[in-house]
């Protein structure tokens, strides 16, 4: 499979789930930023979604693994900072993903995953995990974590 | 060596706050603000492993661990105020203020930085910093505006911290030569916003500021107060004591 094939590696790293978010992949997440093919090696570039978030490292270990398994032996991966990561680059598609998950995506207007009422309190700016807020629904009152923007 | 010891300067005050915070793990006033220190701590520990990756580069010689793990106390170049003890929860939130209020400024210009990587992981860290800004400007304001207990012990800690802000806006021969070349800050002009955005949030706490009087220094020297000695020795243990011991 070390035939270059760039567009097999995307496929395989879609396959590669967030460790704290199993229902995006990390392409979906949007950490992934290049993949190209020189000297016979892949080099994959990837940035970080919070300077300290320890899924980072989680998901390198994933993602070495996952090539590995699919018989991709020469790669590398390869953190870049610039762009720095924003909620921005992810897709609506992403978002619903989340929505459905429990988690309220990224949005200004931030909307209960239960009952998608809008009017909902900020409980807290941190959450269980660097990327969320803590939230309460004032319609349902269920409490819910927001992805917060960044 | 200039640009080496300039990026060791800021993954130090990076490291050492992002140490003193956790400290709070597990002891937080409520469950939501437990969180919110760790994980504020967490953004300072990723922050300064960007910076000693990067120093680490710079060095050529020692690896990342090796920086923060295996240096003595007059070999850490962070600012004094980022070692002092976590005290009370006043005293937390002051420190985290006046930090986060230098670190806002800071990384905005650093920003703009004709070194490519200090200017990347500036990006990063400012983006991180406002969240952090934001949660101990909120606290500022209902500590000084709450019981008259939060208050005293607010007005308290504004004025412990007070002679270690002077550092903040320090520039030695490494920092004016840094400047110059476009590569780093020109501090001492960071203080008129700082004092802005400070008086700002004092006045809205009905607390007052602190009259300007002796000013710490010494910490681009390596100069310290005796709070880091004690949380390098904790900091340090495991890697000293089992050197190469891994996870």
């Amino acid at each position: 499979m070390q035939n270059g094939n760039i567009k097999y590696i995307w496929e395989l790293l879609n396959t590669v789930p967030d460790p704290e978010i199993p229902v995006i992949s990390v392409v979906e997440l949007g950490v992934i930023r290049d993949v190209t093919f020189t000297n016979n090696s892949f080099v994959i570039s990837i940035t970080p979604t919070y300077s300290g978030c320890p899924a980072v490292k989680a998901f390198q270990d994933d993602i070495r693994r996952c090539l590995s398994q699919n018989g991709i032996e020469k790669f590398e991966l390869k953190i870049v900072y610039y762009p720095a990561w924003t909620t921005d680059w992810m897709s609506q598609e992403t978002k619903d993903k989340l929505m459905n998950y429990g988690i309220s995506p990224p949005s200004k207007i931030v909307v209960c995953p239960q009952c998608k009422s809008d009017s909902t309190n900020l409980i807290s700016q941190f959450g269980s995990t660097a990327c969320k807020s803590l939230y309460k629904c004032v319609e349902c009152l269920e409490p819910f974590e927001h992805f917060k923007c960044i | 060596m200039s640009l080496l010891n300039y990026t060791l300067r800021i993954a130090d005050s990076s490291l050492i706050l992002a140490q003193r915070i956790s400290g709070w793990c597990s002891k937080g006033p409520t469950l939501e603000e437990d969180i919110a220190l760790s994980n504020i701590a967490l953004d300072l520990f990723g922050q300064a492993n960007g910076f000693l990756e990067y120093a680490s580069k710079l060095d050529g010689n020692k690896t990342p661990d090796q920086l923060a793990f295996n240096r003595n106390e007059r070999e850490f170049f962070n600012l004094q105020i980022t070692e002092q003890e976590n005290g009370n929860f006043a005293d937390t939130i002051v420190r985290q203020f006046f930090f986060s209020t230098y670190s806002f400024l800071f990384y905005t210009e650093l920003s703009k930085s004709t070194d490519e990587t200090l200017a990347a992981l500036s990006v990063k860290s400012l983006k991180e910093v406002k969240y952090h800004l934001q949660h101990s400007k909120s606290w500022m304001l209902r500590l000084g505006d709450g019981t008259e207990e939060s208050k005293q012990k607010t007005q308290d800690a504004l004025q412990y911290f007070w002679q270690f802000t002077g550092e903040l806006f320090e520039m030695d021969e490494v920092d004016i030569e840094m400047s110059k070349s476009g590569i780093g800050v020109g501090n001492s002009e960071l203080k008129t916003n700082w004092d802005k955005m400070v008086n700002e949030v004092i006045n809205q706490s009905t607390l007052e500021r602190p009259v300007d009087a002796y000013m710490q220094t010494g910490s681009k020297k390596g100069l310290h107060t005796e709070c880091l000695g004690h949380l390098l020795s904790e900091m340090q243990y495991l890697p000293r004591a089992y050197p190469n011991a891994k996870w």
